[in-house]
Parts: C-alpha cells; sequence; structure tokens
C-alpha cells in the first residue's frame, strides 16, 4: 500500500501487460514450430508452463509474499516459454520439469525474485540441462517432410512420457542434430561449406524448417519494437554484430567459414536477439551499454558457435554477458541534461 | 637448497626494506581512525559518553576501551554508523543511556543573574554575557549538550526540543511491504 | 519561423483542460474569513506588523518582508484581524505555520494606493523595491521572489522567457489569464525586459491553447511590442517547466544548480508579469491570483480568489459533488495534497482539484523494477531513475547523489509510466531531505567541533598565560625576597572558590531584591517610547514563548 503522492495518475502499462505482449510475440514462431515440426513443442510448453507456476507459486508461499499477486505477472510464464523453446521437443518430461523448475526456483527465487536476478533464468535453465544431459539434449525432431518414417501426436507424446517408440522405430530415424551442429561435425570431417550446405536438411538460408521458425521470431521481435515494449538497441546491436563477424571470417575463408545469413537464422539467434537477451532485468539499462552487452553477446556466440565445444552458443554467451552488467551500466552512464560539455 | 634459501632471504631483506621505507615516507601523523570516528560523532561535546568531548570518546573507542554505544546525541543511526565503519555489530543502548529528540538550551532572561557560570560550561562558546549582565544562548550553535544546566544556581536554564516545522520537515519513506499476511 | 529545440523525454497524459477553460474567470465571493500564511514564499518567513483586534484596510501590509530574501504579505480585504497564531496551511507536511486570520467587514476597501502612470520615470532599485514591497513572488508554483529575479548586470541576459506553457494536466489558470488579461501580461513583460536590460522576450505557449496564443499574438500587435514573440510550443509534459521551456525556445540547457542567468535567460511565469504589472501601475499588491477549480466538481472554472480564502469555500462555489476525498493543490503530476480542506489559498495555489476516488485511483500495490528503463525514456533530465529509486530505496545516499539525484524536478513522468507502479518520485523526495538533513547535521557538528576545538585551545593559552605570569611573578618576589628578607610573607589570595560562592550569593539575593521590586535591570530612565518600545518586545517575546509552549508538547 502506498500512499497518496503526485503523480496522482498513471499510465495503463502493467509489467503483467507487458509480458503477455511479448507471450504474445513468440505466438508466430511457435506456429510454424508445429507447422514444421509437429506439435511436441506444444507439450513441452505447456508442461515448463505448468512447472513454472507451480514452483512459481511454491516460492512465493515460502518467502511470505503474495502468491497471486505475482503470478498475474506473467514471467514466470515467459521464462517457462523460452525455455521450452530453447530445448528439443522431443526431450522427456523430466527433463522439462527439472529445467524450469531449476530456472524459476534457483536463478529467480533464490536471487530475490522478481527484478532481482542477475541472470537469464531460462538461460540458466538451459545450462543446467546441457551440462547435465547433454545425450536427451539432441533430440531434435526431423523437419516434416524429410523424416523416413511418419512420427505421430501419440507417438511423440509416448515418447516424452515414457519415453517409449513405436515397436520398430530407432529414435536416430525421428530425430537429427540440428543444423548448426550438422555444419560443426561435418566442417570437423573436412567438407567444405558449398558442399555441406546441399544436404537436404538445409535450405534458402539455414536449415529447413529452422530458419522459418527464426523468422517467426523476426516478425514477433519486429511486433515487440513497433509496440516498443523493447528497444532497438539490443537486436540491432546483436544481429548487426553477429552479421559483421560472421561476414567477416566469410569472406576470408569461404570454404570453411558460413554465410552470415545463416548465423543469423540458425539457433537461438533469432529467438535471443529478440527475446532473451532483451529480458530487461539481466540486461543493462543504458542505451549504450544495451549496445555493447549485445555486441559482446554477439561476438561470444559467434566464437563459441565456430571455435567452441557447444554448437549454438547463445546461452552462454547471453550468461557471460549477464555477468558483466553492472560494470557496463556503471561505465556506460549517460551525460545529464545540461551538463554534457562540461564533463568529458 | 642453499640457493633457494638465499633467493628467499634476498626477498625478504628487500621487501622488508621497501616495507620500512614506506613507513617512514608515508608516515601519517596521528591516528586517522580517531579522526573519522570523530566526523561520525555528532560534536555535541556532552560528555554524556562519560569522556570530557567527542574527540575523547573516538579516541577511546579507536583504542577499544569504550563501547560504540555510549553517544546518545548520536542515536541509533549514529550507532549504525559507527558499526559500520568499525566493521562492528551495531550494539544498541543500553542501561542509562537513551537518546533524547534534540534539543536547544534556553535562558529564562528575567532569572539570569549574570554569574556566568554557565558561559564557562557551555563546550561551544554558544552563550553570550558578561558578569552582572543577562545570557542568551545563541540558539544557532547551541548543540543540546545540556552541560550548562547543572552549573545555573538559579535553574534558569531550560531545554526546548527542536520541533518539526515547515521547514525543517522531512518527506517520508514510502511504505514498502510487499508479504502475503495483509 | 522560429526553429524550436527538443528536450529528451515528456510524456503525453490526458490533458484534462477543457473542463475549466470553457468559461471566462470569475470573481470569487468575499469568504467568511481569510487565513493568511507568513511564509508563502521561498525565503525568510514575513514578520507580523499587526495585532489582534487591529482592523486593517484591503492591501494593507500586515506581514513586512525580513532580511535578504523574503517577501511581504498583505490584508487581503478590509477587515478586523482575528488571530495571529499558527494553523494548518497548504504544505503537505500537515505541520501548523503562523497565520494571520481576518474576519472581512464586507466593505472591501482599499488602502491609498499609489499608482504610477509611468515606470520609466522611475529607477530599476525603486521598482525593485515596489516589487518587494507588493510581495509579488513567482506565481508558476516556485513562489521565489521576484525582485530578486529581476537583478542583472548590465547586457548579460540576452532573452526573457515568458512561460504560458501550462503543461501540466487539469490546470488552466495561465490560459484564461493570457486569453482576457493579455495586454497587461505584456505591460509586465516589458518592465521585466527593462529591469533586466534583456534584447528579446519570448512567450512560450503550448500548442493546445489557441485561444491564449492568439490572444497574446493581438496584444502584441496591438501594443506594439518590439522584438516580442509568442511561440508556439509542442504540448508535452513537462515542457512548461522552466528548464525545459528554455531549453525548447532558446536551446539553451541550464544544468542543476546553475542560474539561468549565467547563461543569458531568465524566466517569468505569466501570471507573475501581470502580477508585477498591476504592482507598479496601479499600487496593487499581489493579494489575489487566478485560480482553477476542477476536479470532482460540477461547474469546473478559474476564479480571482483572494490570498487566504479557505479552499473550501471556494471549490463550494464551483459546486463540489459527493465523493470528493480530498484537495490536491497543484496539478495530478506535481501537484501536493492538502492537509485538510479548509487551509487558506496561498500565492503559489495555481488550481485546486477535488479529488475523487474515480478520478485518482487508490495507486496500486507496487511491484518489484524490472529495469525496463521506461523512466530513462521519458525523463527530461536524461537521468537513470532506476538507479537513482535503487539507491534512494537501499537509502544508499552518496551513491544517488552521484547519480544525479538533484538534477531531478520531481516531474513525474517517471512514477506515470512505470509498469510496475512504483512511487519513484516519492523515493527522490525523500532521499532529497534525507540528505539536506544529513548535510545540515553534519555542518552543524563541523561547527560545534571547530568552536570547541577554539575553546580548549583558548583555555590551554589562558593557563599558560597565567602560569607565565605566575611564574614571573614568583621570580620577581624571590629576587624581592633576595634583597629585603625581613619582610613578612605576601598574604595568601582568600580562597578562590569561595569568593566565587559569595559572590553569587549576593547576586541572587540582589536578583531576589530586584525582583521583588518587579523592576527590570537598567531601566531606570526611560523615555515613553523606549517604555512602548520595551512593552512590544516583551508582548512579543510573551507570545512566541506561548508559541514555544504550544509547539513542544513537554
Amino acid at each position: 500500500m502506498s500512499g497518496f503522492f503526485s503523480p496522482f495518475i498513471t499510465k495503463p502499462v502493467s509489467v503483467s501487460r507487458i509480458m503477455l505482449n511479448v507471450l504474445l510475440a513468440l505466438v508466430p514462431g511457435i506456429a510454424l514450430y508445429v507447422w514444421f515440426y509437429g506439435p511436441a513443442i506444444l507439450i513441452s510448453l505447456t508442461l515448463a508452463s505448468i512447472t513454472a507456476l507451480g514452483v512459481e507459486a511454491l516460492m512465493l508461499k515460502i518467502q511470505n509474499k503474495p502468491v497471486a499477486f505475482f503470478l498475474k505477472d506473467n514471467t514466470a510464464l515467459l521464462t517457462a516459454w523460452l525455455l521450452a523453446l530453447s530445448i528439443p521437443p522431443l526431450a522427456p518430461w523430466w527433463l522439462v520439469v527439472v529445467g524450469t523448475a531449476f530456472a524459476i526456483s534457483i536463478s529467480k527465487h533464490l536471487y530475490g525474485g522478481l527484478g532481482n536476478n542477475p541472470f537469464n533464468p531460462a538461460m540458466i535453465g538451459y545450462a543446467v540441462l546441457i551440462i547435465s544431459f547433454p545425450v536427451h539434449m539432441t533430440h531434435w525432431l526431423t523437419p516434416n517432410g524429410l523424416g523416413e518414417i511418419a512420427f505421430s501426436f501419440t507417438d511423440q507424446l509416448n515418447y516424452i512420457f515414457r519415453e517409449v517408440l513405436p515397436g520398430d522405430v530407432k529414435l536416430d530415424a525421428v530425430t537429427m542434430a540440428t543444423p548448426l551442429d550438422t555444419l560443426k561435425t561435418q566442417l570437423h570431417l573436412n567438407g567444405s561449406i558449398s558442399d555441406i550446405l546441399d544436404m537436404p536438411i538445409y535450405g534458402h538460408l539455414a536449415g529447413i524448417g529452422s530458419e522459418w521458425v527464426a523468422a517467426g521470431f523476426l516478425l514477433g521481435g519486429l511486433y515487440l519494437l513497433a509496440q516498443r515494449i523493447i528497444s532497438w538497441h539490443l537486436p540491432v546491436a546483436y544481429l548487426g554484430t553477429l552479421f559483421f563477424i560472421a561476414a567477416l571470417f566469410h569472406l576470408v575463408d569461404p570454404t570453411h567459414y558460413v554465410q552470415p545469413g545463416f548465423h543469423l537464422f540458425s539457433g537461438a539467434a533469432m529467438l535471443g536477439a529478440f527475446f532473451i537477451l532483451t529480458d530487461p532485468v539481466t540486461s543493462p539499462t543504458t542505451p549504450r551499454g544495451k549496445i555493447f552487452f549485445a555486441m559482446g553477446a554477439a561476438l561470444l556466440t559467434y566464437l563459441i558457435r565456430t571455435f567452441g565445444g557447444f554448437p549454438d552458443g547463445m546461452a552462454f554467451a547471453t550468461l557471460l554477458m549477464n555477468i558483466c552488467v553492472p560494470l557496463i551500466d556503471a561505465w556506460t552512464q549517460p551525460k545529464v541534461f545540461g551538463k554534457k560539455e562540461k564533463q568529458s | 637448497m642453499l640457493g633457494a634459501l638465499l633467493v628467499m632471504a634476498a626477498i625478504a631483506i628487500v621487501l622488508g626494506a621497501v616495507l620500512g621505507f614506506a613507513a617512514i615516507k608515508f608516515r601519517v601523523e596521528g591516528n586517522p581512525l580517531v579522526d573519522k570516528i570523530d566526523a561520525v560523532l555528532p560534536q555535541t561535546q556532552c560528555g554524556q559518553c562519560g569522556y570530557p568531548g567527542c574527540k575523547p570518546y573516538a579516541t577511546a573507542i579507536a583504542e577499544g576501551a569504550a563501547d560504540i554505544n555510549k553517544c546518545p546525541p548520536g542515536g541509533e543511526e549514529g550507532i549504525h554508523k559507527l558499526a559500520d565503519l568499525l566493521g562492528m555489530e551495531f550494539k544498541p543502548f543500553g542501561g542509562e543511556t537513551v537518546p533524547k529528540p534534540k534539543a536547544v538550551a534556553i535562558i529564562d532572561e528575567t532569572t539570569c543573574i549574570g554569574c556566568t557560570l554557565c558561559i564557562q560550561a557551555c563546550p561551544v562558546d554558544a552563550i553570550v554575557g558578561a558578569a552582572k549582565q543577562m545570557h542568551t544562548i545563541i540558539a544557532a550553535e547551541c548543540t543540546g549538550c545540556e552541560l550548562c544546566l547543572a552549573p545555573c544556581p538559579v535553574d534558569c536554564i531550560s531545554m526546548a526540543p527542536i520541533a518539526e516545522s515547515v521547514t525543517n520537515w522531512k518527506w517520508k519513506y514510502p511504505v514498502y511491504a510487499l508479504t502475503a499476511s495483509k | 519561423m522560429r526553429t524550436l529545440y527538443q528536450f529528451h523525454g515528456g510524456i503525453h497524459p490526458p490533458t484534462n483542460k477543457t473542463q475549466s477553460n470553457a468559461t471566462p474567470i470569475a470573481g470569487a465571493a468575499l469568504p467568511s474569513r481569510l487565513v493568511i500564511p507568513l511564509h508563502q514564499h521561498v525565503g525568510n518567513s514575513a514578520r507580523p506588523v499587526v495585532e489582534a483586534g487591529q482592523h486593517v484596510l484591503k492591501g494593507q501590509v500586515i506581514g513586512m518582508a525580513e532580511g535578504h530574501l523574503s517577501s511581504a504579505v498583505h490584508a487581503s480585504t478590509s477587515g478586523t484581524i482575528a488571530a495571529i497564531d499558527e494553523q494548518l496551511v497548504a504544505h503537505p507536511s500537515g505541520i501548523p505555520d503562523l497565520c494571520i486570520t481576518l474576519i472581512p467587514d464586507g466593505q472591501d476597501e482599499w488602502i491609498a494606493r499609489e499608482s504610477c502612470e509611468d515606470w520609466t520615470t522611475l529607477s530599476h532599485s525603486e521598482l525593485r523595491h515596489k516589487l518587494r514591497a507588493a510581495g509579488v513572488v513567482g506565481l508558476g508554483g516556485a513562489v521565489f521572489p521576484s525582485d530578486m529575479k529581476l537583478y542583472s548586470h548590465k547586457q548579460k541576459i540576452k532573452t526573457l522567457v515568458l512561460n504560458g506553457a501550462e503543461c501540466e494536466p487539469y490546470i488552466t489558470c495561465d490560459d484564461l489569464l493570457m486569453r482576457e488579461r493579455a495586454a497587461d501580461i505584456l505591460q509586465g513583460a516589458e518592465m521585466m525586459r527593462a529591469l533586466l536590460y534583456a534584447e528579446e522576450v519570448l512567450i512560450g505557449i503550448e500548442d493546445n491553447k489557441p485561444e491564449a496564443i492568439a490572444a497574446m499574438r493581438a496584444a502584441v500587435a496591438a501594443g506594439g511590442h518590439q522584438k516580442m514573440d509568442v511561440i508556439a510550443v509542442p504540448t508535452i509534459y513537462p515542457g512548461g517547466g522552466a528548464k525545459q521551456l528554455i531549453r525548447v525556445l532558446t536551446g539553451i540547457e541550464v544544468a542543476a544548480g546553475v542560474r539561468s542567468t549565467n547563461m543569458g535567460v531568465q524566466c517569468f511565469n505569466v501570471g507573475t508579469a501581470y502580477s508585477a504589472w498591476r504592482a507598479i501601475r496601479f499600487g496593487e499588491p499581489l493579494i489575489s491570483r487566478i485560480v482553477t477549480i476542477t476536479g470532482n466538481v460540477a461547474h469546473p472554472q478559474n476564479f480571482e480568489a483572494l490570498i487566504g480564502t479557505p479552499m473550501n469555500e471556494l471549490v463550494a462555489q464551483s459546486e463540489q459533488l459527493a465523493g470528493t476525498t480530498n484537495y490536491i493543490m497543484g496539478g495530478p503530476m506535481m501537484g501536493v495534497p492538502m492537509p485538510s480542506k479548509e487551509v487558506g489559498v496561498i500565492k503559489a495555489t495555481n488550481c485546486i482539484i477535488a479529488s475523487s476516488d474515480a478520478i485518482f485511483p487508490k495507486a496500486l500495490t507496487a511491484l518489484p523494477c524490472i529495469r525496463c528503463t521506461r523512466c530513462a525514456d521519458v525523463c527530461p533530465s536524461e537521468l537513470q531513475p532506476q538507479e537513482l529509486y535503487w539507491f534512494s530505496k537501499a537509502k544508499n545516499l552518496d551513491k544517488a547523489e552521484d547519480y544525479h539525484l538533484f538534477d531531478c524536478i520531481e516531474c513525474g513522468a517517471c512514477s506515470y509510466v512505470c509498469p510496475s507502479n512504483i512511487p519513484l518520485v516519492q523515493y527522490y523526495r525523500f532521499a532529497k531531505s534525507e540528505i539536506w538533513a544529513r548535510d545540515a547535521g553534519k555542518k552543524a557538528a563541523d561547527a560545534a567541533r571547530e568552536r570547541h576545538e577554539f575553546r580548549e585551545s583558548r583555555i590551554e593559552r589562558e593557563k599558560r598565560e597565567k602560569a607565565e605570569k605566575l611564574a614571573a611573578k614568583e621570580k620577581a618576589a624571590q629576587e624581592a625576597k633576595a634583597v629585603q628578607p625581613a619582610i613578612a610573607p605576601v598574604k595568601p589570595d582568600a580562597d578562590p572558590e569561595n569568593t566565587l560562592q559569595l559572590k553569587i550569593q549576593t547576586a541572587i539575593d540582589h536578583a531576589k531584591e530586584q525582583a521583588a521590586a518587579i523592576k527590570p535591570k537598567n531601566t531606570e530612565q526611560l523615555t515613553p517610547e523606549q517604555q512602548a518600545q520595551i512593552d512590544d518586545i516583551e508582548a512579543r517575546r510573551a507570545r512566541i514563548r506561548e508559541l514555544a509552549k504550544d509547539a513542544t508538547p513537554t
């Protein structure tokens, strides 16, 4: 309860509404996901959502904070969705639950809850899963039309909840490595970029299907920009830097370094640029800081993808840059009204 | 083996020399901690801590001879500041030492006989007057130490608490409680 | 077409001005009583110069300006002084302050006024003196004594900015004043320009007030004013803040703690220009002002209200509606809630909003800050409000100062857009007043330390000098002894303690005798005037003592 102070009027905006808009902006990407990979992703989204809300409620209850009041803010839901979208849709149910529970309880509430977590909870959840259960985290579905056999919704359900496959089907037949992973493996086997990209899993720019999902996230991101829910600094600096570095390497050695467009539309780059890096709690607040932050993340993403041990670098790049946020903020404080010339 | 010992000994000698030189070159006059503590104390010079003034109390704290909770004019906030400065635990007021609201002394000018005893008692020269002349207190300079009360032979000095007025009023901290039990 | 500049941020809250700007300014009915605070302006309180029971005329000085930075207070109508005591005033603290209560006699009889056909015949210091005596202060809200602002070294100030922007929602008093009394405002502006030796006058009015802009432009043309521009500025809150308007009109950014005059600009509210003109031309002191009455009332409109009019009597003339919870003085963005509905209108009262739960809903419970920086996006001072909030909330005052807390103009734009509904400005107000109190305490402690150390060293010196004297005396005595050893030893001094005790006792007896005679000291031969003065002083002393007793429950 706050007192009666000016200003007495407020703009009808709320955290809850902002987060709802972000969730809405994810819908085109999710729709394309379903179109290309079947409805399995909806199962992990639902699982993650239920877990997130449950764990959030429990954590609030333990801390004697108002449960309904905080559940309404939709932030737990957003964390859940981002995590679910980052992990393979065929991941077993317990993987989703463990990842989400870890993200909400440890990386959000143990740091003080909403507004106080230094690391992006969804990315912490992802990092925990990929380190603890690396094999399960490779069960990416083959896009529709590429698979050798039909893999129905019931089959998917059966696999997610009971980890059983229809009698004669092998897991390898319905899953595949991600386009980024394949690229990395093939490069290790001394393939050239042009040969690799001729493989059937690649489409116009990047992986068949996944490039369209990325386009869906791009569309949602543009919506967020238009709604002024996120500022342009982060996505533009991130995608721009990633493009620039990739282009540089590609120009120097086109046989070993893939085209910049491939990087933008692969892995979590698009999702990250508009939905993960832009998490206000864990990103810098100053405009210049946002640009530095995103540039650093892009550089790290590229380095991890190209030279690191993991096929995608988005999550670790985000977490590493999250550490730097207080420093970036302190260093990039803008000059205030009337003091621009005097200082500096 | 011997070589290693020699190297270690040489390093020790060099470092010792550096330290010794630094101690002479950058010697600090007086005890800087005393000044830091003194800066936190309210400078009422009231002696309620059992020391003859703020500086002696600061010295005693620095030497570890006095507790940090002996300064009523500083209030609990003062104890917190001292605790922060010295890296100690907060210690509440105990026994007879209790904080009082800030006040200034007022001389009842019709009763004053001009004995100058209060002038001699005032630690900050905040009382003006001369022998057999009426005395008065410079309110702006008065620290509210109450040292002038006891010496007055006619009990003409009283303490008036400084009331909150429109000019010294402060905005309150916004109430911010986010607990389920409400 | 003049180039206009922009300032960072700003918001577009619903203006809610049409409710009250459709009807012309009405004269308010004479209230049943007037409660006139003696401290309505920046600086020292005025000193009361009337007594309870005294009859005063309209415009008579009842409070004299005291000290360098102060302003006079006048009787708003003719009547009898009912009391000079502490009353609730239009201040958010709810702490009573010294007020003069005046019961109108209904005659509204003016005191002799000194009008002036041609102010150019007066010297600048005479003009300033007149303004000070007339109690003219800034009517835009800051209530800074205008005479202090109308001082300039020759040619230092280039531009006089007249602020008619009125960016706060609901308020229309300047709008109506400009529509109806444009010519007088411009006369005042001419006078101010002369006092400041300013070249040009820029009158900034937000473009949501086309009637006022037209009226002012017509008056400029009709009056033949040269180098005086009426400029429509974009409607954006807080475009009417002095710093923001100066920025928009001239491109100059006046930093916090810097005087705009050092950068060649001075800014006045249009209402101040009007009042200054009335004070000089007609000898009318500042005893009334235009007040917008709006909010939960049947007929929102502007009144010319006497200073001291109880707010509820004024609001009643607009027919207050049921459900009114309390009054807000000023607009919804920066206004302050009134401690009571009966407090008197003061010189800073530009608007009274009758508040109800429907108009200003209770603030929602605040969520934690999510660092979304919507506040930083709208901050006209280009601050990082989320950082200031963080530090203020943690009472980390030094850090808050480092992050330019004192550049905050408390416009409220940050709180307005905050999706977490955090009362940001309230945290800044809290931190600012804590810092002021802390700095004052620090200053007092430093002064006390210095005085104490000086005293210690003085006592030390006195002791040393005494010892030296004694040593010299002893030496002399010994030398004398050596010469004439037969002389009897020097008589020892009487015990100093005893002598002092004796002296004090005599003094006490003496005092008692005097008290019995009920004759103050040094008052044997007095002229009647001196006696009268002493009586006056005694009476005042008694009154202050009474007040002190009331104010400080023992």
